[in-house]
């Protein structure tokens, strides 16, 4: 394995009882890139992300993440694994009854022995990182979607995860506000060079952030397309996957 | 005072100097970061302890530093904080470019930047005054949800086919059918424990026989409606609770609004004349199995023919009585459906409130059940 590779996706195959989900799908993320999975609906490309961060394991094929296979390891490694890694959902996933605070500081609690006093500190950095410094005493039920999206940002970047894997961040925001959420994505891949895996749809993310991505094709269930968005835009063979990324409607009436 | 590059873990040394008396150097190395910064900060504050009289200047050296992050430059910040002195005798020197995004992208005053407010302190006046108006307004709200669903059944009436049938039969199944099996089983071990206990009492009178009048009376009155009351409370008024209010914080009642649905008509009606017309045949199940168990006593300790046992209990009831206690189930059926429909509505929230809707519906019914079922018995003295 390649020194600066951290995470690959061996010959993955999913199926949902008889429907066949993902079919042989394979790809390679370097340390500190930006990465994007991208795919219309129906693709897969939530349900590739599912398995990615250990919540399903695969028909057959593998995860590995930092040279450890995900997939078939015991316990202990994977709850291990499990702290290398951040995951921003799509709907952010704050836990409602607790605080903005609250929340980021749950996975430092449990994982981390700091000092007591500390963790306010911690939370409050990590949460000015973000753009939300005064937001701890918040209820998420309190604060807009926005906001939501980055307080779920901060508690995934609670324990400085060497993968950040996100699901649809700019879905459900406003173009100025889901820019914003791009723009902070790109200033913590930066400073902190943290890899980012990110699925989604939304072009002007894909452009905005993405170096590499990958197509799923809801057809053949596997990767159409593989490279720099722009380049695939401009100079793709096959005309489908060119229109895919010009916002096209691929068939019917127009 | 020197202290050697000590190990604090596998890869964060540090080197404290003192150059001159009243200066102090902090010399860094290795990694920063999550997991090495507590310990190296419970290290540097032990030996920080050890006496820094007379402190001018501060300088942390951090060119020696490989990686830092956050949990790093806290540290660093912290180590500031410990020697006490003002900001500009402070200096955190030799930052690589990389580290200096880490420091400034960190670097906010935390006692100035929006100050953490503590809680208002609970005063006495205030609450009792916040719990007599949420009172005052959870009663209102009650009555204006009564009011709501009247009008939706007087609108019902006049139009009646703006009601579901299939809600109503579906409602009827859950609420009905699938109870029995429990209302049933419950009900026979009630009458056990009723004939054995009242055995004991009779026995001693030679009056054996009147443990079927005993069961009966009991159960058709009393506890056959009570019984099934509070089983239906449990498992369909907190479903009724969890499941509305699922949807109100799902935005789906808001969506049935618009679509010109009246939601009262459209998820408590049904709900309602389910629960009114099966809870009394379940009522009339559980005062079956009852003086069924109470016949397993009769005949099996009391050594009673069973064709007496029946005879006994028939004569033991009266159709008023068995009315009486149906229609009793009846009242119960209505309070059920009600409450747990209006905690559902109330709910809003998140997760948790699902939860506390279910709670307070299940809590509220068998309340007003008892209450209830104590006012009919007043009613009865008075009646004669």
């Amino acid at each position: 394995m390649e020194q600066d590779e951290c995470l690959r996706v061996e010959n993955m195959m999913v199926r949902y009882g008889e429907t066949l989900v993902l079919d042989d799908v394979s790809f390679r993320v370097k340390r500190g890139e930006r990465f994007i999975i991208m795919g219309g609906s129906g693709s897969g490309k939530s349900t590739l992300l599912r398995h990615m961060i250990g919540l399903e394991s695969p028909e057959s094929g593998k995860v590995i993440i930092e040279n450890i296979d995900m997939t078939g390891t015991d316990e202990e490694t994977f709850m291990n694994l499990l702290k290398k890694i951040g995951v921003l959902f799509q709907s952010s996933a704050l836990i409602g009854s607790m605080t903005v605070g609250e929340n980021v500081a749950l996975p430092i609690d449990e994982h981390l022995r700091l000092e007591k006093h500390l963790v306010p500190t911690i939370v409050r950095m990590k949460l000015a990182m973000v753009g939300l410094a005064c937001f701890e005493q918040y209820l998420p039920s309190e604060i807009s979607g926005g906001m939501k999206k980055r307080a779920g940002l901060a508690r995934a970047l609670a324990l400085n995860p060497e993968i950040l894997f996100l699901d649809e961040p700019s879905a459900g925001l406003d173009p100025v506000t889901a820019a914003e959420i791009d723009e902070l994505i790109l200033h913590i891949n930066k400073t902190l060079g943290t890899t980012i895996v990110i699925v989604t749809h939304d072009l002007d993310s894909i452009f905005a952030v993405g170096q590499r991505v990958i197509l799923l094709d809801n057809a053949t269930k596997n990767i159409i397309a593989h490279g720099d968005p722009y380049e695939i835009r401009d100079s793709h063979e096959n005309p489908e996957v060119r229109k895919f990324f010009r916002r096209k409607a691929v068939s019917g009436r127009n | 005072m020197k202290t050697d590059f000590s190990d604090i873990s596998d890869n964060c040394r540090y080197e404290i100097r003192t150059p001159e008396p009243a200066n102090v150097l902090i010399c860094l190395r290795g990694d920063l970061v999550l997991h090495t910064a507590p310990k190296c900060l419970k290290k540097i504050r032990v030996d920080l302890k050890k006496g820094l009289p007379g402190l001018e200047k501060a300088i942390i050296d951090i060119s020696g530093i490989d990686r830092l992050d956050d949990y790093g430059a806290m540290v660093l910040s912290e180590i500031l904080d410990l020697t006490a002195l003002p900001p500009d005798r402070t200096e955190i020197a030799g930052a690589k470019e990389d580290h200096r995004k880490i420091l400034d992208m960190t670097d906010f005053d935390r006692n100035t930047l929006c100050p953490l407010s503590p809680p208002p302190a609970p005063n006495l006046v205030i609450v009792t005054g916040e719990t007599v108006i949420n009172a005052y307004y959870g009663f209102m709200h009650f009555i204006s949800f009564i009011g709501a669903v009247a009008v939706s059944i007087a609108r019902t009436i006049r139009r009646p086919r703006s009601i579901r049938p299939g809600d109503i039969v579906v409602h009827m199944k859950t609420t009905g059918v699938d109870a029995l099996p429990v209302v049933g089983l419950i009900s026979l071990m009630l009458g056990l424990i009723i004939a054995f206990i009242s055995s004991m009492q009779l026995k001693l009178y030679g009056a054996n026989i009147y443990v079927a009048d005993l069961v009966a009376l009991a159960m058709v009155s009393e506890l056959g409606p009570i019984m099934t009351g509070i089983i239906v409370a449990g498992r369909s008024g907190s479903a009724y609770a969890a499941e509305i209010s699922t949807m109100k914080i799902s935005e789906e009642i808001d969506a049935l609004m618009v679509m010109g649905f009246d939601p009262n008509q459209f998820l408590v009606l049904p709900r309602l004349i389910a629960a009114l017309i099966v809870v009394p045949m379940l009522a009339m199940f559980s005062n079956l199995f009852a003086i069924a168990g109470g016949a397993i006593i009769g005949v099996s300790m009391l050594s009673l023919p069973l064709d007496a046992y029946i005879n006994q209990s028939m004569e033991a009831i009266t159709l008023f009585e068995l009315m009486w206690g149906l229609s009793k189930a009846g009242v119960f059926a209505v309070l059920i459906a009600i409450i747990g429909c209006l905690r559902g509505f109330q709910a809003k929230g998140g997760a948790s409130s699902v939860g506390n809707a279910a709670t307070s519906a299940v809590v509220t019914s068998i309340f007003l059940i008892v209450f209830f079922d104590s006012m009919f018995a007043v009613i009865r003295i008075y009646w004669g």
